[in-house]
């Protein structure tokens, strides 16, 4: 088993919901990340996806837009990322980290290198925005054989058939885009996502991630009545932008936002 | 399969091309394929097109004999495509046209678009304004600070003009935040790209809405000389006017083709827009093709004294043209583009597109180098009004 299926597995033993924050790797230092990542799950997080910083980041809003933009500033690369979940793995065995970003930097590392120099630091997961599955064989095949998961996005826009052969190339679990949008967009309209939620658990056993929309307490326990995992990004992001003179300030705002919703998931 | 087939059905051209989009972009790409292969099967559709191109935009645009300067050179014989003729004032409007109906066709009633230039923005407009279609304009900030004319004429239009702040402020930016407003809008929004990226099937499309370049030039040369070209140069900067002049003419072998990406400030010193020449595969914008990056795989900034050719991607038709050693592509620097501004102005008393110039540059080039008889045939992509300041700047003057 993975270290993400075991990490569902034993959630759903508890009768719990999957935690997944978001940060953008480099955000705004390199130096920054690996202890941001131990405060996420000192607060509460089962998982963590790490964004690797791309100068075109299409899908996203412009908060995590500009988290990439920082990052860039000091050139955070995919090597630096994989080394920062290198230096994460020495002292967390356990939490899964699911690198999230876009296809070119890959492209450049080649797919094979990547996926060996990614399973070797300690990745768990991979989700590569604008890689259809269509597109995707070859990438996929090179995660299966390094035993990394390959995380696809689902959205409201998705057809049947698209659910299908989304989530049988899938494994680990799969990330439902609450919204027709980028990243940071808008409010959630809970009764359309439990109805699409229900559409996806009818063809898939994986677990099923909510992200997009969900910035406080509330909205995460909400959604945790209803997700397997809730992933949030934006809100945490603007609050590594808030401080991002002061690293301490940052951890502890971030810590504090975590740990609030941990707690209301909890209590849900 | 036959260059002319392509692309297959999933897009590609070789190893280029395809859908390399999020998810939540999927379903609008589909359905946006299943309408253009529909209405370019469909002669309600296809009348209506005609009927707009020849009476909107004035086509068929001439070819013309640029008789003086050909003697200068004292080579091949250079023909130009006139595509600065058209309504709107370069090649850009033929795509417009032909988005815009379909989109009509699909009941969609906001159109979106990005420019850098703005011609593509202005063309967008023009078309919007004539259907009675919402539009919105993205434009790079940097874009629309040194295209200040232009920004007007799409407000004079009804468009409302969107600046981008984010990345380098420039094309680039403006198609990712077109893509994001796509994402956010799909039921009722349709998204005129402006050049052949983008993912399938919009490579696709821009080029069979600007064929008819190519398809004209091809009757229009052969009526005036008897034959075919031995040459075709046409600018590059995302390929649009390029392959709607090639594309026509790939079956034909003894035809050469020239794509002329911007030199910017030479090769050598990395400030160029030439990524054919210069870059490297990649993925960017829902296709695979050449790419303008840093070693990270970081897209980067480009430069050229033309705003139009100011783009780090290229159409992945071309991609493969260049890899089948179909095309062959090459660059011209700023100097050199405003030199062949100011010869084709001076011999010829048409005012080329800095885009264009370019491609006069590569023909002022070439023509010596061949005989009399030869044939060089130039896509003149654009005219120049829009460059006035930029010229005027160059040489130290304030318009
Ligand atoms: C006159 C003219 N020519 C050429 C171009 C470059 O576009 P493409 O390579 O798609 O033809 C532009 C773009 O703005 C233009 O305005």
């Amino acid at each position: 088993m993975s270290r993400i299926e075991n990490r569902f597995a034993a959630l759903r033993a508890q009768g719990r919901t999957a935690l997944i924050p978001f940060i953008t790797a480099g955000d705004p230092r390199k130096e920054d990340t690996v202890p941001l990542m131990h405060t996420l799950v000192a607060r509460g997080a089962d998982i963590l996806e790490l964004g690797v910083p791309f100068s075109d980041p299409m899908a996203d809003g412009p908060v995590i837009q500009r988290a990439s933009e920082r990052a860039l500033v000091h050139h955070t690369s995919l090597h630096d990322v994989l080394e920062m979940v290198r230096a994460f793995r020495e002292t967390d065995a356990d939490t899964p980290v699911v690198l999230m970003g876009y296809l070119n930097p890959i492209e450049v590392m080649g797919y094979e290198d990547f996926a060996e120099a990614a399973a070797e630091a300690g990745v768990d997961g991979v989700l590569t925005v604008d890689i259809p599955p269509e597109e995707g064989a070859e990438l996929l095949a090179a995660l299966r054989a390094r035993h990394i998961d390959p995380i696809y996005l689902l959205a409201p826009t998705s057809t049947p058939e698209r659910i299908r052969s989304l989530t049988a190339s899938a494994s680990g679990f799969v990330y439902y885009v609450s919204l027709k949008g980028v990243t940071g967009a808008g409010n959630l309209d809970l009764e359309a996502v439990r109805a699409k939620l229900g559409e996806i658990r009818a063809v898939t056993e994986l677990p099923v991630g909510v992200g997009f929309g969900i910035k406080d307490a509330a909205t995460a326990r909400a959604m945790g009545e209803i997700a397997d995992a809730v992933v949030v990004g934006s809100a945490i992001v603007s609050l590594v932008e808030r401080h991002a003179s002061d690293p301490e300030a940052i951890r502890e705002a971030v810590g504090c936002l975590v740990g609030e919703m941990r707690q209301a998931m909890d209590a849900g | 399969m036959k260059l002319t087939e392509l692309p297959d059905a999933r897009g590609h051209f070789g190893p280029y091309g395809g859908v390399f989009v999020a998810e939540t972009l999927m379903a609008p790409i589909e359905e946006l394929r299943l309408a253009y292969e529909k209405y370019m099967q469909d002669p309600d559709f296809l009348a209506e097109l005609d009927a707009d191109l020849q009476h909107y935009v004035g086509r068929p645009s001439p070819i013309y004999h640029a008789e003086r300067l050909s003697r200068e050179l004292g080579g091949a014989q250079v023909y130009l495509k006139r595509e600065d003729l058209n309504h709107t004032g370069a090649h850009k409007v033929n795509n417009t046209i032909g988005q815009a109906l379909l989109a009509r066709r699909m009941g969609k009633t906001r159109i979106i678009a990005e420019t850098g230039a703005g011609q593509h923005g202005v063309a967008t407009a023009t078309v919007a304004a004539r259907l009675g279609l919402e539009c919105v304009v993205y434009m790079g900030e940097v874009d629309a600070a040194r295209q200040e004319a232009n920004v007007y004429r799409m407000r004079l239009l009804g468009a409302e003009v969107r600046t981008v702040s984010s990345g380098s402020r420039t094309l680039k930016d403006a198609l990712n935040e077109a893509m994001r407003d796509w994402v956010a809008n799909v039921d009722d929004t349709f998204y005129i790209i402006g050049t052949v990226a983008g993912p399938h099937p919009y490579p696709a499309m821009v080029r069979d809405f600007q064929a008819v370049i190519g398809r004209e030039a091809r009757e229009q040369i052969q009526v005036m000389t008897g034959r075919l070209p031995d040459a075709l140069i046409a600018c590059v900067g995302g390929g649009s006017n390029a392959i709607g002049l090639f594309y026509p003419f790939l079956e034909d072998e003894q035809v050469a083709i020239y794509g002329v990406e911007a030199g910017g400030e030479g090769l050598e010193t990395g400030r160029h827009a030439a990524p054919l020449c210069a870059g490297r595969p990649g993925v960017l914008h829902g296709n695979r093709t050449y790419l303008m990056e840093d070693a990270d795989g970081q897209i980067i900034e480009t430069h050229s004294i033309s705003a139009g050719l100011d783009y780090p991607g290229v159409g992945p038709e071309h991609a493969w043209l260049k890899d089948c050693g179909r095309a062959q592509y090459v660059a011209v620097t700023d100097e050199e583009a405003l030199d062949a501004f100011h010869r084709l102005t001076r011999t010829e008393g048409i005012i080329p597109a800095l885009e264009s110039s370019h491609a006069i540059a590569q023909a002022i080039k070439l023509a010596p180098q061949m005989d009399r008889d030869a044939i060089l045939l130039v896509n003149l992509s654009g005219r120049g009004d829009k460059d006035m300041h930029t010229v005027a700047a160059r040489e130290g003057l304030k318009l």
